[in-house]
């Protein structure tokens, strides 16, 4: 018995390594590719173990695209419009999630359909929108466009964690005469506060990925990592290792922000689905 | 009123009407919170569709400015003629449907793999999220050119090492190759969400299961699949409003190409509006993916309406 289990625990350990090195292969291989020289890079067949690893990409990448300015863009939209968002979410769930009405659930319903409007179709518009009020290639505009699409998803990953809360809790509290103020801070704040963080976490890494509206609506100014990468996808810039570098430099800050927050994350991205 | 312990025997209704009475306020406070999202997502919502509805009715060019005049239904006449529209409706819903289809069941797949237990566990799991974290612009480089590329890539290398002639991926198979570099990007989100359900399943049902001599596959199909609907169902509409919406993965790989092969409705209206600059046609094509965003938001609203409960 004990050697069957032993066996089938060695067999999972197997193909769950296997499965998930698979999955990052890519990744790793973009990150292996950046400390190549531009001919290591192109061999074939591809140098495994035995190249000369070097730094210099990266040097080249900083030289040529000021990476700093892209990075600080990225962090400042993302941040920026999941703190906004939050703001406003917060109030709206409560309210939603503590005194539904009848039409609770339609406006519940129709918030998240609004998330399913293509960008496309009002492209035109915000564009023309945007350069009237001089909001393109701004920080302010497009985190003001990122916390709107963000803000459906937020307010209802929101409003399932604060479903959940048990209301005998939140009864004793008023019992006790506390008020909305302290009812919040002391009661539903520590409660729900894995679900506002796993949310937070979310929308960050939507906002730092989007990159439709960042493509669109930024030229240098405001210009996040989606667009510095998008730079090096034009046929002259076609150098394999810097390529990797410039990739690896855009993914490094978000993808170490996700595995900190990997746990956090995971437990909180049920939207609902696990009661 | 009665003592709040009644009315909390009576049931959750109850419970809530005696908060209402309690404070008739908080329904105002209660208005005034949800206000702002609800506003700001009105006017995000209603004033650039109406924007759009309207130019779809103009012969608009931004390079003929002020040359704008009324043509009515035009616009929408040569966009359903046009025979991009039709592959344009058919590659969106082959995306969104196969990228669904595929990272759910090998999402599923991965989800209940690291829910065993093994060796390097907590390990394994965060090297198979990683997917999800990388831009898709990155990830739309990384796998055209490190990847796929005809001659240097390395699946070309590993075709070669097993003596098969090597894909010209993005040309001989385009939509496919799209398909398989966003199904890498969202198997992740789907395991994620799967292994957390997973992980709440019920283990006193599945340890009666086992004293009933049910078998592992039986378990399976029985007791796992039926508990994770509900979270299928949720990756499936978080999935399909990103997959409608697809745009940075062409952009940056086949720009819509070759031919239209992997011209979404995004993409079409995109190429439209900012590389040809009709704005009129475009914005026929815009209120036309909204449309069909509907038509599929309808079906999910249905499925995941049941959810909200």
């Amino acid at each position: 018995m004990t050697n069957n289990k032993n066996y089938q625990k060695t067999l999972f350990t197997f193909t769950g390594w296997f499965v998930s090195l698979l999955l990052f292969f890519p990744i790793f291989w973009m990150i292996h590719t950046s400390f190549k020289t531009e001919l290591d890079a192109f061999s074939m067949p591809p140098s495994f173990f035995f190249f000369d690893a070097t730094l210099e990409n990266y040097g080249i990448v900083q030289e040529r695209s000021n990476y700093f300015h892209f990075s600080m863009n990225s962090v400042i939209l993302s941040f920026g419009s999941t703190f906004l968002g939050l703001l406003i979410a917060i109030p709206a769930a409560l309210a939603m999630a503590f005194r539904p009405s009848k039409r609770t659930r339609g406006t519940l319903l129709w918030i998240l359909s609004t998330k399913m409007m293509p960008p496309v179709g009002v492209l035109v518009p915000l564009y023309l929108i945007f350069r009237d009020f001089k909001l393109l290639d701004t920080r302010i505009g497009l985190t003001l466009v990122l916390m709107m699409i963000n803000l459906p998803i937020i307010v209802w990953m929101l409003y399932t964690y604060f479903k959940e809360v048990p209301h005998p809790l939140l009864e004793a509290a008023r019992l006790d005469g506390a008020n909305l103020w302290q009812e919040i801070r002391h009661v539903l704040v520590p409660i729900t506060f894995g679900g506002i963080a796993s949310t937070f976490l979310l929308s960050v890494i939507f906002a730092w990925n989007e990159a439709f509206w960042t493509l669109n609506l930024t030229a240098s100014d405001a210009a996040p990592l989606t667009a510095f990468i998008a730079s090096y996808s034009s046929p002259e810039g076609l150098f394999w290792a810097k390529l990797s570098a410039a990739s690896t430099m855009a993914v490094a800050p978000i993808l170490m922000f996700g595995w900190f927050s990997q746990r956090q994350l995971v437990q909180g991205m049920t939207f609902g689905a696990v009661k | 009123m009665g003592s709040p312990r009644h009315h909390a025997e009576a049931g959750e209704f109850n419970q809530w009407r005696f908060f209402m009475e309690l404070r008739r306020s908080d329904i105002i406070l209660s208005r005034l919170a949800a206000g702002p999202s609800i506003l700001l997502l009105f006017v995000w919502m209603a004033v650039p569709l109406a924007m759009t509805i309207y130019f779809s009715f103009l012969n608009y060019n931004l390079l003929e400015p002020g040359m704008e005049q009324w043509t009515g239904f035009l616009n929408y006449e040569f966009f359903f003629s046009d025979p991009a529209f039709g592959q344009a409706l058919f590659n969106t819903l082959a995306m969104v449907g196969m990228i669904i289809v595929f990272s759910v069941v090998l999402g599923l797949l991965t989800a209940v793999l690291l829910n065993q237990d093994f060796w390097g566990r907590g390990l394994t799991r965060v090297l198979a999220i990683s997917p999800f974290f990388i831009m898709p612009t990155v990830s739309a480089l990384l796998w055209k050119n490190m990847l796929m590329h005809p001659v240097s890539g390395f699946f070309a290398w590993l075709f070669s090492a097993v003596n098969l002639e090597p894909i010209d991926w993005l040309s001989d198979f385009p939509l496919g190759s799209i398909i398989m570099m966003i199904t890498w990007q969202w198997i992740p989100f789907a395991a994620l969400i799967l292994l957390t359900s997973l992980q709440s399943l019920d283990e006193s049902q599945v340890e009666a299961a086992k004293i009933d001599g049910a078998g592992p596959i039986r378990m399976f199909l029985y007791i796992t699949v039926p508990h994770l609907m509900r979270s299928v169902v949720v990756v499936v509409l978080i999935e399909s409003i990103f997959l409608l919406t697809i745009f940075a993965e062409i952009f940056v790989t086949t720009g819509g190409g070759p031919g239209l092969e992997t011209t979404n409705i995004a993409f079409l209206v995109y190429s439209q509006a900012l590389l040809q600059f009709d704005v009129g046609g475009a914005a026929a094509g815009g209120v036309v993916a909204v449309i069909l965003a509907n038509i599929v938001a309808i079906f999910l609203m249905r499925m995941i309406g049941k959810n909200l409960d």
